[in-house]
């Protein structure tokens, strides 16, 4: 049947019925199928083959559940920490989604950990891979790049200050540092602009990137074919392969079915807490990054004044740059890890130092007694915050109502009489218009008093025409009417 | 990631396709319905989660305090009270005043009547000199109690409802339909 849609021999098509043949005709849907699931595997499918359908599966996971977040997500300054608190607190199912993304990002990290692991201990870079690993060191910086992004949306306490660290640690980078980090803030200070930027790069920006790379990343991995096990020649694999459906495909099922038992049972019985609104003026804050960011956090932490650059640029750069080039250097065919002593002992120097840094980070915040009371209590007031119902935000319109009452009295008492003279029946509550009459906010700015008390008291053919009727008060309650219409703004 | 399995370029030997047929297609179906099954299940915190604005009321009104019931006992005309409601609308809320009268009905008992014409939506305003109310926008006229008396409007002003907590006179602002005979709760 897969033979059906291929005209080589001159032959025509053979006409097969049903809905599926004809998709098949028109689309080559079997073809594409048994090219997907017939993927030879060197050596045969194994457990440590898993993690790249893994981090597929989270990152489809992380972009529905964010596709869905935005439902009622706000990206503003005002109004980003109320609407994830309406998420969190009063919409239906809305803290386990949150929590499925917040732990999804934190899962997201550790898979690609492990699988870069994988590749790297199994030497599968190796054999004409070079732009395989090139495009997987992209996606991680992206994921990376995703985390840091997505970690402010929520606009809180502990995202407000860790982001303002993040953010502060750019600007050590030399010469060009202040402007990166005016940049990405959208100013000299964290703020609306900021919520903008990070909301864009996290939701439209790097989502498509990773789209792109993890295509290419694909294409280049069939295209390369599979490395298998580490004693296999990653030039030209000799070992009896097996296809990739159906025992991988089970295995790989199996962590997917992992993810989701692990990630469903924490995100209902630990959900992701949402501490209070961001307070910039919080002197008393100590920001904390999340985990995945702590031992670069405590590495930041050595660097001052001068040696900075050696910290902060010269020695990330040099590590990133070996990352990077490491199929271009590492040039050798041989794959089992204990004939790779060198590589090997990089990788676990640098595992050490990463987890040493992250421990040594925790452990300084717990002996030191100031730092361990304050983190105590931001625990404490993030706690008592997840117990508050959800409240909601006043609308600004409200708010300009009731300032104009409690301003002048005069204005007030118009206010009144403009209800009660249905004048809001045709120019809307607060004087904002409507279908029927123009509004009459910044009227002011147009007309002085005494022309609006000309136009009341002799209201233009035009306004006749709209079923303006010429207004007919008391003195006192006509000055106090266009003391309202001329407060209103 | 299209190209045949049997001319990779990396050299691999390729996979016979025959092996695909028999025993793995009853496994794919199977694999088919589980993995449907687990999405339906995954999709249902998603669906509950986009449904909640259908199955809530987005707009809730609470009971607004008019003041104290004994300020009430001795009214001859009905009075002007200016309430606040407050309108939920998703996670912001919005706070407005609406301008209601408390009368007395045949029983002298408090009553509390919208000022909003049930004709066409004008806020009527009381004439202390004709005892009545009279709508400025077409000239629908009602009595102390809100009952009509002339004009199009096609019922009396409409009497909300009233509740008495700790002394004090409450009431629940409402919205009807305009233009019928019948009141017809709106929101």
């Amino acid at each position: 049947m897969h033979s059906t849609n291929k005209n080589d021999g001159g032959n025509p098509p053979r006409a097969e019925s049903g809905l599926w043949a004809w998709l098949n005709r028109r689309t080559g849907l079997d073809d594409l199928l048994r090219t997907a699931l017939d993927e030879p595997i060197p050596g045969g499918a194994r457990l440590a083959y898993i993690f790249g359908s893994g981090l597929l599966f989270i990152f489809l996971s992380q972009v529905i559940t964010g596709i869905f977040l935005a439902l009622y997500y706000v990206p503003s300054a005002d109004h980003a920490h109320t609407t994830v608190a309406y998420i969190t607190k009063a919409v239906t199912a809305g803290s386990f989604l949150r929590s499925l993304h917040g732990y999804g990002a934190s899962a997201m990290v550790v898979v690609l950990f492990l699988h870069l692991s994988q590749t790297y201990i199994y030497g599968s870079y190796k054999g004409s891979r070079e732009l395989l690993w090139l495009s997987g060191c992209a996606l991680f910086g992206l994921v990376l790049a995703m985390a840091f992004t997505g970690y402010l949306l929520p606009w809180d306490q502990r995202a407000y200050f860790a982001t303002a660290v993040g953010t502060n640690a750019v600007s050590e980078v030399p010469w060009i540092g202040e402007s990166m980090k005016r940049l990405m803030r959208g100013g000299t200070e964290m703020g609306t602009l900021t919520i903008s930027r990070f909301f864009v790069a996290h939701v439209f920006f790097i989502p498509a990137c990773i789209f792109a790379l993890v295509a290419s990343h694909v294409f280049l991995f069939r295209k390369a074919g599979a490395s298998g096990p580490f004693n296999e020649d990653p030039y030209h694999p000799k070992q009896k392969p097996e296809p990739f459906y159906p025992r991988q495909v089970l295995m790989d099922l199996s962590l997917t079915a992992l993810l989701i038992v692990g990630l469903g049972l924490l995100c209902f019985f630990v959900p992701l807490q949402l501490g209070p609104p961001a307070n910039p003026a919080d002197a008393q804050y100590i920001p904390r990054p999340e985990w995945y960011y702590l031992p670069i956090f405590q590495w930041l932490k050595y660097w001052h004044g001068s040696a900075a650059i050696v910290g902060v640029l010269v020695i990330p750069a040099l590590v990133a740059i070996a990352v990077v080039a490491l199929p271009f250097l590492d040039r050798g065919v041989e794959r089992r890890p204990w004939k790779r002593p060198a590589a090997m002992g990089a990788y676990a120097f640098v595992v050490f130092t990463l987890v040493g840094l992250g421990l040594r980070s925790q452990y300084l915040d717990r002996h030191d007694p100031g730092v361990a009371q304050q983190l105590t209590k931001q625990k404490t007031d993030e706690d008592e915050y997840a117990r508050k119902p959800f409240e909601p935000e006043l609308s600004s319109a409200s708010l300009a109502a009731e300032n104009v009452t409690l301003a002048d009295p005069l204005a007030a008492k118009g206010k009144t009489i403009f209800e009660t003279q249905s004048c809001n029946a045709c120019h809307g509550d607060g004087g904002v218009g409507t279908a029927a009459a123009p509004p009459l906010v910044g009227i002011r700015t147009k007309l002085s008093a005494d022309q609006v008390a000309e136009l009341f008291k002799h209201p233009t053919s035009k306004m006749s025409a709209g079923g303006m009727s010429p207004v007919d008060l008391p003195p006192d309650d006509l000055k106090a009417l266009i003391a309202y219409v001329e407060s209103l703004q | 990631m299209l190209e045949p399995a049997g001319e990779n370029t990396a050299g691999q030997p390729s996979v016979p396709r025959s092996s695909f047929e028999g025993r793995r297609s009853f496994l794919g179906a199977l694999l088919g319905l589980g993995s449907c099954f687990v999405g339906a299940l995954l999709s249902v915190p998603l669906i509950r989660f986009a449904l909640f604005p259908l199955l809530r009321r987005t707009t809730e009104l609470k009971n607004s305090p008019l003041g104290d019931l004994d300020a009430f006992s001795s009214l001859t005309e009905p009075v002007l009270r200016t309430i606040q409601i407050e309108q939920v609308d998703g996670w912001r809320k919005a706070v407005s005043e609406k301008a209601v009268y408390v009368t007395k009905d045949g029983q002298g008992h408090p009553l509390v009547l919208s000022s909003i014409c049930p004709h066409l939506g004008c806020t009527v305003p009381w004439s202390k000199e004709k005892n009545q109310f009279t709508c400025p926008c077409h000239g629908a006229t009602f009595a102390a109690d809100g009952t009509r008396i002339s004009g199009p409007s096609l019922r009396g002003m409409d009497s909300l409802e009233t509740s008495v907590e700790n002394g004090q006179l409450l009431v629940r602002f409402q919205y009807f339909r305009q233009l019928v005979s019948d009141k017809e709760v709106i929101g």
